[in-house]
């Protein structure tokens, strides 16, 4: 498996997968949302080590397995995951656009 | 066809109702992820990037129509209208919530299906030539020992937390298209001088990091004492198989770090321990029992010659072609054997709807004596279809997007899920699959270039066989963007060799063209007759790496 973000990393945003279905999540605020466009995003290594340990409480595991922190990068249209395996995380498989989150987002 | 005993069925609903209070408990939060990971691994429930997955056992390859019935129910009921068929000759399932897993596993549980053994440090299931029974110089029906092997595998104390996971397949022909040589164990049932049936045992193959073909450690263990042999190579693997490293538990290092000689001498002396007990030997009418239900279907007494089917290739020359490439011949005059392609130009090797796992159930009620069989190779077969009605059956299969004419041929390629599903992935398999295959799609130059059989894997595991494909193609993973490593040479068949890497890795946007570059060195340099891997075994890499790297 990939490093999920290089050593220099300036955005990053944690991801899990819900544990009832498997679903992707993104830590936002206090809670999970499915949606990476709405995602919190981190800006340094400070605040993303602050970021995953607000997204790891102790009773977490009750919903969400294994929380951890990816690299985004910043463009015209908001944040990007950096790493192709985040971007299909984010969207569904690149074989079945009428899939996962991408076709939800119709 | 075999049918679960009362004892067996028992078990596997037992199963099923303890998983259920599992995963109850787990969701309450009663159960932590790592107390419930084991156990949901045991019933064959992984996590992907997407959502859970869930492979289902279809042991040595086998289903019947109600069975295939289910299977297209359970795509549509409780995952996304389709399922996968895998290199292990099983199904997955890419989207079932884990909170209705149990329901689904009490239906699929209700046609003697499970996903015990699909996942663990266990024996796993026991895979076979997907013509047995049916393929013409066959010594014996490989599933009955596959059967055998299976029943007395299954929740053996002994191997149920084993250094690593167990991988055993069965061919009963001296053409291996079960790939045994690429197993933990590798069966080739064979008869010696005096016409006795026995079998010849292959130890230590796998692929994965470090891949390895299996050594013969033995030419003959007669019928009676194969269990006995087995359980002694196990109890070798068990005491001395490493522990300290996954990567190293596999038996291929053992037998590697031990030695071909050594090893053979081990399981030697165990076996004649065991042997001397006589704890482990088949009783005659156990295996009769085994045998029966794997007796022969009703045949119907038929000329070798169908009128029918020679007229239809008369008037049909697409029909004509699909009989070249996806009909083998029956050992029963009259009948045929019919591969229906799950490798659509440009499609995703191995997947299935739930419409098209319908239809086929059908088809095999209505003109295959109820029998399907899965191969490692991704597709599916009907293994008894009368020639009279081959023709009909094409139609159906040609109006369901499942009668591509390309067995063995270049767009038949093995895919792994790879990074579009799965979470150990580098890099996506598919999509190379589909640009190959659709790079390829003209069929006369498919034809032209002959038996080419390309495997891909997204990371080093192997599950898409890429170190024995005759050319293999891996995804490596450099900071996030994906690579692909490409290697010629491989072969999963009785005469298996692993492939040569070529050299450096190519970005996505290049394999086509690298995969074109080496299809038309090929076709320059081949001499009559010659398939892909007979002209690299003569001329070696450097004429194809000169190509490749050429600028
Ligand atoms: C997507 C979920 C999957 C996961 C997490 C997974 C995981 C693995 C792992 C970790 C190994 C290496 C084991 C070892 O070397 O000891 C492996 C090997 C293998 N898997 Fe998978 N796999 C997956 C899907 C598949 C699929 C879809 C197939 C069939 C197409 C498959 C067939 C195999 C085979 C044939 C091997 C090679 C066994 C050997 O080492 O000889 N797997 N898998
Ligand atoms: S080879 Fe790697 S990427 Fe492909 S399915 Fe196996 S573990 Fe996943």
């Amino acid at each position: 498996m990939a490093q999920h973000s290089s050593k220099g990393a300036r955005f990053q945003a944690v991801t899990a997968n819900r544990l009832k279905d498997g679903e992707v999540v993104y830590f936002k605020g206090n809670g999970w949302i499915e949606n990476f466009a709405e995602a919190e995003i981190a800006d340094g290594q400070e605040a993303a080590e602050a970021l995953l340990t607000r997204a790891s409480p102790d009773n977490m595991e009750a919903f969400i397995l294994d929380p951890y922190l990816f690299e985004v990068s910043e463009s015209d249209n908001g944040f990007t995951p950096v790493s192709v395996r985040e971007n299909i995380r984010a969207k569904g498989p690149t074989v079945r656009t009428d899939l996962g989150k991408q076709a939800e987002a119709g | 066809m075999y049918r679960y005993d009362e004892f067996d069925h028992k078990i596997v609903t037992d199963r099923v109702n303890q998983f259920r209070g599992q995963v109850n408990r787990r969701i309450s939060g009663a159960l932590s992820e790592d107390a419930f990971k084991p156990l949901r691994l045991m019933n064959g429930v992984y996590l992907q990037l997407h959502a859970y997955m869930l492979r289902v056992a279809i042991p040595y390859g086998t289903v019947s129509s109600k069975q295939m019935r289910m299977l297209a129910h359970i795509a549509r009921k409780y995952d996304r209208g389709y399922g996968h068929f895998t290199t292990r000759q099983n199904i997955q399932y890419n989207w079932p919530a884990l909170d209705r897993i149990p329901d689904l596993l009490e239906e699929l549980a209700s046609v003697e299906m499970h996903a015990i053994q699909t996942s663990g440090n266990c024996i796993r299931n026991v895979t076979a030539d997907q013509y047995a029974g049916a393929i013409a110089d066959e010594i014996e029906d490989p599933r009955i020992i596959s059967e055998i092997i299976r029943q007395w595998s299954t929740f053996h104390p002994e191997f149920s937390y084993l250094p690593r996971k167990f991988k055993i397949a069965v061919t009963g022909h001296e053409n291996d298209r079960a790939a045994i040589k690429l197993h933990d164990i590798g069966i080739v049932i064979v008869k010696n001088d005096k016409g006795e049936t026995g079998y010849e045992v292959h130890v230590g193959g796998g692929q994965g990091r470090s891949p390895f073909i299996a050594k013969k450690l033995t030419d003959f263990v007669p019928a009676k004492k194969l269990l006995a042999y087995l359980e002694a190579v196990m109890r070798v693997y068990n005491m001395l198989g490493r522990r300290d490293n996954s990567y190293k538990a596999r038996i291929k290092i053992l037998v590697h770090e031990t030695g071909e000689t050594e090893m053979r001498r081990l399981v030697e002396e165990e076996f004649a321990k065991i042997d001397a007990s006589q704890m482990l030997s088949l009783p005659e009418a156990e295996l009769d029992r085994i045998s029966a239900y794997f007796a022969p279907p009703n045949y119907e007494n038929l000329p070798a010659q169908s009128d029918a089917f020679e007229a239809a290739k008369e008037g049909n020359p697409e029909f004509s072609h699909w009989v070249k490439t996806n009909l083998v011949p029956h050992k029963t005059p009259g009948y045929g054997i019919v591969n229906i392609s799950l490798k659509p130009i440009g499609g995703i090797p191995g997947d299935a709807t739930d419409a098209q796992m319908d239809v086929i159930a059908d088809l095999a009620e209505r003109y295959a004596l109820d029998e399907i069989r899965v191969t490692h190779e991704q597709n599916l077969v009907l293994p008894h279809v009368k020639l009279d009605e081959a023709k009909e059956v094409y139609d159906i299969l040609c109006a369901h997007d499942l009668a591509t004419p390309n067995i063995g041929l270049i767009s038949d390629s093995i895919a792994c899920p790879g990074l579009d599903y799965c979470n150990l992935a580098n890099a996506r398999s598919i999509p190379l699959a589909q640009e190959i295959s659709t790079h390829f799609a003209d069929l006369d130059k498919q034809y032209d270039i002959g038996e080419l059989k390309i495997k891909i894997s997204g990371c080093i595991n192997a599950c898409g066989h890429h170190h024995v494909g005759h050319i293999g193609i891996l995804g490596v993973d450099k900071k996030g963007t994906e690579f692909y490593q490409i290697s010629l040479g491989g072969s999963a068949d009785e005469k298996a060799s692993l492939g040569d890497i070529t050299g450096q890795a190519f970005t996505e946007d290049k394999v086509v063209d690298a995969v074109d570059t080496i299809v038309e060195t090929y076709l320059n340099l081949r001499q009559p007759e010659e398939r892909f891997l007979d002209t690299y075994r003569r001329v070696g890499m450097d004429p194809f790496k000169e190509q490749l790297y050429a600028d």
